[in-house]
């Protein structure tokens, strides 16, 4: 009998619950509010403080899933934005101009805005456009590049630097001081959640796969980027653990008999999320292994938060996500997941709103044509404007694409 | 030299795709190398010091066929990036030992890597220019990034770079944005004396010249602006701003200038004014380099606007250069500047400065368009 089936899905939809039942109430109580990123958050920093979090881009694909984005892109591109810049923004802008009301009820204003320059450089054009909104203090952490296969000493060390200053800040606008303790206590906390997520994407190097490493990772990601610290956050990858331990005993996966294993590479369409899924689904496809839920962190090869170092793995941990490295590190990375999860080709999903994912895709694209020989789809639609997301295109591809691999396959055998 | 023939000479400069110019430089110093440096802003001082030659990337204009890059860059990215992308994949970078590039755009960021994958034979770097000037530990950042740079290039140069070679590049440099200081000055005060198409073409120059050649160039055509006869016409004075890093076609700036406009202040070819004053050397001049970097004021889309605004910043500008309106001209895709052109338009909303949004792309080749919309701006404004 299946004990644990969907208690991710369903814990994660409590946890939100509660999550954002208490963001809204915040304001009125007068508790201190910060708006974040997800890549390079130093989420355990700010909760030392006792800030209530937001993340614009949760509440963006949130808008996404629930099909609401369209009309805020709408609003912010009357006032104003290029229907050429990144969709996640326009989303926010929009709900801030509708302010904060949106699909989960009401968004409480921030106290402060940490800026995380760590991933891509919207994330700067966002937060600026957000101060002058809300007109709260902007800090920048200015989380350097990973740009090359060794990060400096100096690099770090500028981190620090700047988390004590925003540390410096967080006291002014919470009045409060932090304990040193209970930062340790966070990021030991963090690093349990941690080592957990890893071993529930590491489930999907078996095969059959018992997870979609994809489709079922980027929700079960939520709140290892935005609950980490908490006891919840580890319960929560406990169960998830659980349930896909129970699935692999009883033979149950993410779809009903795994055909091909495949990489992908950028984000996912939100507002067309399961109309996605179906076109891999029809196909036997499991994602084993993807890079998107790589962004607020790469944890897969040892990356922890330390309590024995909190600031500096703070630090380190902020510049390791996804989006911050360079082309290189993060085609070096893919590689690895083709070999580690047994990949049978790479799918490349460029998306019009991100140039940090999709510049270069193409060029990855080639690379592992030509120099691993490894098939290799190319498709194209947003993550989060409604409007660039053409089905029967995408199905024309995706079907081809399937078709020229088992075709391939059974003239081997 | 008369100045048509400069002018002829810096547009010969300008078209040349093929680096012919850095070629001949090469020639002339054998040994040495030369390193392509992208927009907007980069530290050519490191480059010069390591005796090479720092040549200036400004796409490849509508001067090339675009067989290779488009395959490589999806068509919602800007032209500068797959501009240089097909330079180097038609061969034109074969004069280069190397290409730097800094944190200015994800796309930048990400053309970067694409570069040092698909031309092995380059060395490749990557600089973040530091975003938080406000940190106590951001000069000791910055100087430490810089002299990873340094150490980098006198790898490629088999060489090292003393602080008497980075000092003296400095000064050299400072004499070189001195000059161009005064040629703004000049255009801002006789715009008819000076046209924004020659300005540009003068600095332009600067992308493929020694730098003290440059300067000697920049300074010879000063000496002569101020014996050129003109009466000033009756057009507006305007800010052009946005165009940062990819290069509208100087067709275009005419376009502007014929339609009723002087352009007296913009930001073209930023990065090479982007130290507005000297670099002072105190003894260490890379930390002289970082410190310069870190204070001074200049603001543009592509570093965090803090502590001045940057629309706040652009209004007061525009009213230095008393100026009639405000031209936000930016390349198509370029989402640093997108952004900024919300904000922008409020800030000059709510300062009663007229304004117009341009948009351009490198392979434009009719103009109508935004004559007339200029041509309709101006009327605006003189008959209002
Ligand atoms: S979608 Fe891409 S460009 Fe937009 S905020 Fe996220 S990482 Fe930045
Ligand atoms: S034109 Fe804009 S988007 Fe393109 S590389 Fe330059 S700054 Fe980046």
């Amino acid at each position: 009998m299946a004990l644990y089936q969907d208690l991710g899905r369903n814990l994660q939809k409590d946890l939100l619950a509660k999550w954002y039942g208490d963001l809204a109430l915040a304001n009125e109580r007068k508790e201190p509010v910060a708006y974040l990123f997800v890549s390079g958050n130093v989420e355990e920093l700010l909760q030392a403080y006792g800030f209530h979090l937001v993340y614009p881009e949760i509440n963006a694909l949130q808008c996404g899933i629930k099909k609401a984005a369209g009309g805020f892109i709408q609003k912010a591109e009357e006032a104003g934005y290029s229907s050429d810049v990144c969709g996640y923004v326009k989303n926010d802008v929009g709900i801030a101009l509708a302010g904060g009301k949106w699909p989960l009820g009401n968004l409480p204003k921030p106290d402060l805005l940490v800026c995380t320059y760590a991933g891509c450089t919207t994330y700067m054009k966002w937060f600026e456009a957000l101060a002058q909104h809300f007109e709260c203090p902007l800090f920048v952490l200015d989380v350097p590049f990973v740009r090359d296969e060794d990060v400096p000493a100096a690099d770090i060390a500028y981190v620090v630097t700047q988390l004590r200053e925003l540390s410096v800040l967080c006291q002014a606008v919470t009045g409060r001081t932090l304990s040193e303790e209970r930062l340790r206590e966070l990021v030991r906390l963090s690093a349990e959640a941690e080592d957990l997520w890893v071993r529930v994407l590491e489930m999907a190097k078996r095969r059959p796969s018992p997870l979609d490493g994809f489709f079922e990772a980027v929700f079960f990601m939520a709140p290892i980027n935005v609950l980490r610290g908490t006891p919840e956050c580890v319960a929560y990858y406990e169960g998830v653990l659980r349930e896909m331990e129970e699935r692999v005993s009883l033979g149950i996966g993410p779809i009903p008999e795994e055909k091909f294993r495949v990489v992908l590479e950028g984000p996912p369409p939100w507002p067309h999320f399961r109309a996605f899924w179906d076109l891999f689904k029809r196909w036997g496809v499991t994602c084993v292994a993807s890079t998107y839920p790589r962004v607020g962190g790469i944890w897969d090869w040892g990356m922890r938060h330390d309590p024995e170092r909190p600031w500096e793995s703070i630090a380190t941990h902020a510049m390791n996500g996804y989006t911050n490295w360079n082309l290189a590190r993060r085609q070096a990375m893919m590689r690895r997941f083709v070999a580690e999860y047994h990949a049978d080709a790479l799918v490349l999903h460029s998306v019009k709103s991100c140039r940090a994912f999709s510049m270069g895709m193409a060029d990855t694209r080639e690379l592992f044509l030509r120099e691993d020989r490894l098939p290799a789809l190319f498709i194209e639609s947003d993550l989060a404007d409604p409007r660039y997301f053409s089905e029967a295109q995408l199905r024309t591809r995706v079907d081809a694409f399937f078709e020229a691999l088992e075709h391939r396959r059974s003239a081997r055998v | 030299m008369l100045i048509a023939e400069i002018f002829d000479r810096c547009r010969a400069l300008v078209d040349d795709t093929d680096l012919s110019t850095v070629a001949a430089w090469k020639a002339a110093h054998p040994g040495a190398k030369a390193i392509g440096c992208f927009p907007v802003y980069v530290p050519t001082e490191l480059v010069h010091a390591a005796g090479m030659l720092p040549v200036g990337l400004v796409g490849g204009g509508g001067h090339i066929e675009m067989d290779h890059a488009d395959s490589l860059v999806q068509s919602f990215v800007c032209s500068i990036s797959r501009s240089t992308l097909e330079l180097g994949m038609t061969g034109r970078f074969r004069n280069l030992d190397g290409l730097l590039f800094p944190s200015i755009c994800d796309v930048a960021r990400n053309l970067s890597g694409m570069c040092s994958r698909n031309f092995p034979a380059l060395w490749v770097d990557y600089i973040h220019l530091p975003q938080n000037r406000a940190s106590a530990g951001v000069v000791d950042y910055y100087r430490s990034e810089l002299a990873r740079v340094q150490v980098g290039l006198d790898v490629l140069a088999g060489r090292t770079t003393t602080f008497d070679a980075l000092a003296a590049s400095i000064q050299a440099f400072n004499q070189q944005r001195a000059v161009l200081r005064d040629l703004h000055a000049f255009r801002r005060s006789f715009p008819w004396l000076l046209s924004t198409e020659e300005l540009h073409l003068l600095t332009n120059a600067g992308s493929v010249l020694d730098v003290a050649e440059h300067t000697n160039l920049l300074q010879e055509t000063l000496n002569l602006l101020s014996m050129r006869k003109g009466k000033p016409k009756d057009r507006i004075r305007v800010l052009l701003e946005g165009a940062f890093c990819e290069q509208p076609p100087l067709e275009l700036m005419k376009a502007i200038e014929e339609a009723g406009c002087w352009i007296v202040e913009d930001d073209l070819l930023l990065g090479r004014r982007w130290l507005a004053t000297d670099v002072t050397l105190n003894g260490d001049p890379l930390r002289a380099l970082a410190e310069s970097y870190v204070r001074q004021d200049t603001v543009s889309s592509v570093r965090h606007e803090r502590p001045r605004r940057r629309a706040d910043s652009l209004v007061e500008r525009a009213r230095e250069a008393r100026v009639d309106g405000v031209l936000l001209c930016s390349a198509k895709f370029c989402e640093p500047a997108l952004f900024d052109q919300v904000l922008l338009r409020n800030a000059l909303e709510q300062a009663g400065i007229p304004h117009l949004a341009l948009e351009f792309e490198e392979k434009m080749g009719v103009f109508e368009t935004p004559r007339t919309q200029v041509e309709t701006f101006v009327e605006s404004i003189l008959f209002a």
